[in-house]
């Protein structure tokens, strides 16, 4: 599954303002780790502000801070900010009424359900969760192999 | 988000009829024979288990899950095919209580990955098992209408 860049820069800055509730971070700084356009960011910063997902933090220091709701906040609510979801160009061509057309549809069909699914239940804050857990299990794997 | 006093044990046939309430709270299906089947197939077995969890000596929610070998070519590996809570009760890591019983119990019979499914618009379902550490698996349900 491809993003647009700037769904994968709005993730990006969500997820890390949400990793870090208590800090500010600038819209370069940022930019700077995912190695994105400064520019391009604070566009998409302006958007997710106002979607109520992050904030701009006035004063020396400035930046941004998460402001949303990390346990009720989707990938799916993120990602359908700045792109369909999932959705497919089905029924548009003149191709897709064929047989062929259809019977290919029900296919990407299914492919998109799935997708869409997976993208409603995983909220940020599991997602921030799910690194925790990689990290736990790559250590007991290493303290396994070392053992 | 406190987590309240939860005493998690085994159910015993006087939880069936909070069972089948919970149930019946969660998806407006009545379905006490199936629940006594369930006590009677899972209820204090090996390898079986059907848990509940109280809390101020009333059953708010419950939890059903065995170990199961070679289906679908798996290696033996523990399921959960049910679960429930009061949504009277919830917030209160009831699920989560559930689950890591649950897990234990499954681990002490010896298995090291535990699975469920769940419907594609089950979101919340599929949020909270998410946010337990689950994550899609290697299989895939396929199905057809007999007609």
């Amino acid at each position: 599954m491809k993003l647009q860049k700037a769904t994968k820069c709005a993730l990006f800055a969500v997820l890390e303002l949400a990793d870090n509730r208590d800090r500010q971070l600038s819209a370069t700084d940022i930019a700077e780790k995912y190695g994105i356009s400064a520019n391009h960011l604070a566009k998409v910063l302006r958007d997710l502000g106002r979607a109520g997902l992050v904030e701009s933090v006035r004063g020396a220091g400035g930046g941004y801070r998460f402001s949303g709701n990390a346990k009720r906040t989707t990938l799916y609510d993120l990602i359908q900010l700045f792109e369909d979801v999932g959705t497919t160009e089905e029924g548009r061509e003149e191709g897709d009424m064929t047989e062929i057309g259809q019977a290919l549809g029900r296919v990407l069909f299914e492919i998109d359900e799935i997708a869409k699914a997976t993208l409603k239940s995983i909220t940020i804050a599991t997602l921030l969760k799910t690194m925790e857990w990689h990290a736990h299990r790559e250590r007991v794997r290493q303290d396994g192999t070392a053992a | 988000m406190e987590t309240e006093q939860i005493k998690i044990r085994s159910a015993v046939e006087a939880d069936l009829d909070r069972v089948t309430e919970i149930d019946v709270k969660n998806t407006g299906l009545e379905k006490a024979v199936y629940w006594r089947d369930m006590f009677n197939r899972y209820g204090g077995r090996d390898g079986r288990f059907f848990l509940i969890a109280e809390h101020g000596g009333e059953t708010c929610g419950f939890i059903i899950g065995e170990v199961r070998a070679w289906e679908f070519g798996s290696p033996p590996c523990g399921w959960i095919f049910a679960i429930g809570v009061d949504p009277d009760a919830r917030l209160k890591k009831t699920g989560s209580q559930l689950f890591a019983a649950i897990c234990q119990r499954l681990k002490d019979s010896g298995v090291d990955q535990v699975r469920t499914m769940l419907a594609r618009d089950d979101s919340l379902n599929m949020a909270f098992f998410r946010s337990q550490g689950m994550m899609g698996g290697p299989f895939i349900q396929l199905e057809m209408p007999l007609d």
